[in-house]
């Protein structure tokens, strides 16, 4: 029934336990920053779930629901210093939201738009769909930083398909070769749409990987927030020290579908989903905020209300703002728009004025 | 100073790297070997291995970090050591450095160069021959600039460097080494997205780039004593954006034109020209726009190459085709 990630024999990282008992060493982090990041988790699934129903009404666009990665998505950047890069795919969504890039200008994006201010002082790169590329970024980056001499890391991110990409393994040999400092991370939530983790690579592990690059590697229980942290905030420190680059691996699972246009009930088991649904990494980690007297039932009740109306707020501010104009794809092809472009852009006034 | 265009490519990088610290090279062989066709000779030595440096064998990543890194605020240089090779790092070429801008909204920009030698006649091996510069017409936001000779080669390639957006920048093999021509030790610029009047004439345009701007001034000479007519020859220089200004102001003179170049026929800068003085000038032209370019076919064997590539007499054959009464 249950599609195996990894063999069993390799055990991942763990600080929680599925329960959210301590079984592993704390990382350094006070109630209020842990407080933050459970916080962030529920940010990142409340508005998941919000533009997959805006998506059924007709009011946003195709979405890759985030639901059940919220440790990985929020655990990767949280460590992550503001002049630090982040280059990622489309499911880290909440990586962004921990990275500083505020909510309502994502939600744009998801009425079919570009924020025409997209906030560059986060170091965000915009989300990257064809898969696996922005792995180079990544790597590019944190080369720029190393060559500048900048105390600037910078983090890669795709899932367990863009492993079987070129880029993935490109960038990871360049990460070695030229000891950038970048962490390179793989959510492997189990499914490339509807190819399991097992069609992807015969490795045991994806985090294997690096040994043949010379790249040093972690695998993480993704669904433990202290544990993905913990890892993380390592890597970052040790790339930023200048002892060069290091991959993670995160096992997680994606609860949800592929996207908005995807039936996941035509290829895999219901009961997977429902054994993962088990270890889902909010419970876990409030469970465990619970138990340590940091939360109660009611706080965790009161801060999901909360982001709910900030969520939704975000979403009438963004359904507030004004579409970009019809002709503004002409204004980001290039710097200097050639004669030729301007008739064209002259062309399409003239058709919107007079049909 | 009497300059290769090889030599002209290496003072211009030289000064590039000497004026601006974010630029940087990267490719395969360009440290220590000074590239496949030495026009980074002693850079490295000179800059530096964190300014000029090799990278494993891998196209795709050669481009892909040279995004990050122009995403970063550096000014890379990438060399891809064969444009055949080009087709390796498409996607990074097309779906992302030419995107950088467009997909954040103006937020992040990829000022990056990407030399790359092409173009036949040297008897290469399978892939190091092909003119791929037509498939770049289809992706917008990224230039294609293509010199001649050497002093427009070292004026544009300091433009390419300086320009706010990704720029590939294609080096005929076969000019490399061909003559040597004045060019100035210091630097200067010559702009992007202007062709300029090889050789004025008031009976046909020729429409050439790179290699093809000598073929076509052979055929000139050729149809000059054999027909007495004088052609108006234009050197394109940069292939995307076209000057679209040059061209039709050339064809209003002499109501006749022909495109020549190496890469194949289908959808290519010919037929993009035609188009141009279509839309701009039909009724000034006398006779249909000619074309003489490499035929719809992979680039052949060395054997066979000098059949492939446009030739002064299949110029003269076309000249005399756009001449007849």
């Amino acid at each position: 029934m249950s599609i195996q990630q990894i063999d069993s024999s390799s055990v991942p990282y763990q600080i929680l336990d599925p329960e959210g008992n301590l079984v592993g060493e704390m990382p350094n982090l006070s109630a209020e920053q842990m407080l933050s990041l459970y916080r962030f988790m529920h940010l990142g699934r409340i508005f998941s779930n919000k533009i997959v129903a805006l998506q059924r009404q007709g009011r946003a666009t195709t979405f890759g629901s985030l639901v059940g990665q919220e440790a990985t998505a929020v655990g990767l950047a949280a460590p992550l210093q503001p002049q630090d890069w982040l280059s990622t795919s489309y499911r880290e969504i909440a990586s962004l939201f921990v990275k500083g890039v505020p909510v309502p200008t994502v939600a744009y994006s998801f009425r079919g738009y570009t924020s025409p201010n997209w906030p560059t002082e986060t170091h965000c790169l915009p989300i990257q769909i064809v898969i696996g590329t922005q792995m180079l970024h990544a790597v590019g980056l944190a080369m720029a930083a190393k060559i500048a001499g900048d105390p600037v890391v910078s983090v890669g991110v795709c899932g367990d398909g863009a492993t079987s990409e070129g880029d993935f393994n490109e960038a990871l040999n360049f990460a070695g070769v030229f000891q950038a400092p970048v962490v390179l991370v793989v959510q492997n939530n189990g499914w490339a749409i509807s190819v399991p983790r097992h069609r992807q690579s015969s490795a045991q592990t994806l985090a294997s990987r690096g040994i043949g690059f010379g790249v040093p590697s972690e695998l993480v229980d993704g669904n433990d927030i202290l544990a993905v942290y913990d890892v993380m905030q390592k890597a970052v420190e040790r790339a930023r020290a200048g002892q060069g680059p290091t991959l993670v691996e995160t096992l997680t699972y994606r609860i949800g579908a592929h996207t908005t246009a995807d039936d996941p009930t035509r290829y895999r088991d219901q009961l997977e989903v429902e054994a993962w649904q088990a270890k889902d990494p909010i419970t876990r980690f409030q469970k465990f905020l619970i138990g340590r007297d940091l939360l109660t039932q009611d706080r965790a009740e009161q801060t999901v209300d909360e982001l709910e109306e900030e969520v939704n707020e975000a979403v009438m501010l963004a359904e507030a703002m004004p579409p970009m104009a019809p002709d503004s794809f002409f204004d980001y092809t290039m710097a200097n728009l050639p004669h030729r472009l301007e008739e064209q852009r002259a062309d399409l006034l003239r058709y919107i004025d007079h049909g | 100073m009497q300059m290769t265009m090889i030599e002209a490519l290496n003072s211009a990088l030289a000064l590039e790297l000497e004026r601006d610290k974010r630029v940087v090279l990267l490719g395969q062989d360009i440290g220590a070997n000074g590239g496949v066709f030495r026009v980074t000779e002693h850079l490295q030595s000179k800059f530096g291995e964190d300014r000029v440096f090799d990278t494993p064998l891998s196209e795709s990543a050669i481009i892909g970090s040279s995004v990050g890194m122009a995403v970063y605020g550096l000014r890379p240089v990438a060399e891809i050591q064969f444009a055949g090779f080009l087709f390796a790092c498409m996607n990074q070429l097309a779906s992302q450095a030419a995107r950088i801008r467009f997909r954040s909204a103006g937020a992040y920009t990829c000022p990056l160069v990407v030399r790359s030698p092409y173009g036949g006649g040297v008897r290469t091996p399978e892939l190091h021959s092909d003119s791929l510069e037509g498939v770049f017409l289809q992706i917008p936001g990224l230039k294609v600039v293509i010199p001649s000779n050497p002093y427009d080669a070292k004026g544009l390639l300091a433009s390419a460097i300086a320009d706010p957006d990704p720029v590939l920048f294609l080096e005929n093999i076969k000019l490399y080494r061909s003559f040597r021509q004045e060019t100035p030790e210091e630097h200067y610029a010559i702009p992007l997205g202007k062709a300029k009047t090889v050789q004025e004439g008031n009976d046909v345009s020729i429409y050439a780039y790179g290699a093809m701007v000598n073929v076509a001034l052979e055929a000139a000479k050729l149809a000059q004593q054999e027909m007495g007519i004088n052609i108006e020859i234009i050197d394109l220089r940069t292939i995307w954006p076209l000057d679209e200004e040059a061209i039709i102001h050339s064809v209003e003179k002499t109501g006749r034109a022909i495109v020549v170049h190496e890469s194949p026929r289908a959808g290519g800068v010919g037929a993009e020209i035609t188009a141009i003085i279509n839309d701009h000038c039909l009724y000034s032209l006398l006779k249909p726009v000619g074309r003489v370019t490499g035929y719809d076919t992979p680039y052949p064997v060395p054997g066979l190459e000098d059949y492939y590539l446009p030739t002064p007499v299949k110029v003269l054959t076309a000249l005399k085709q756009v001449m007849e009464p």
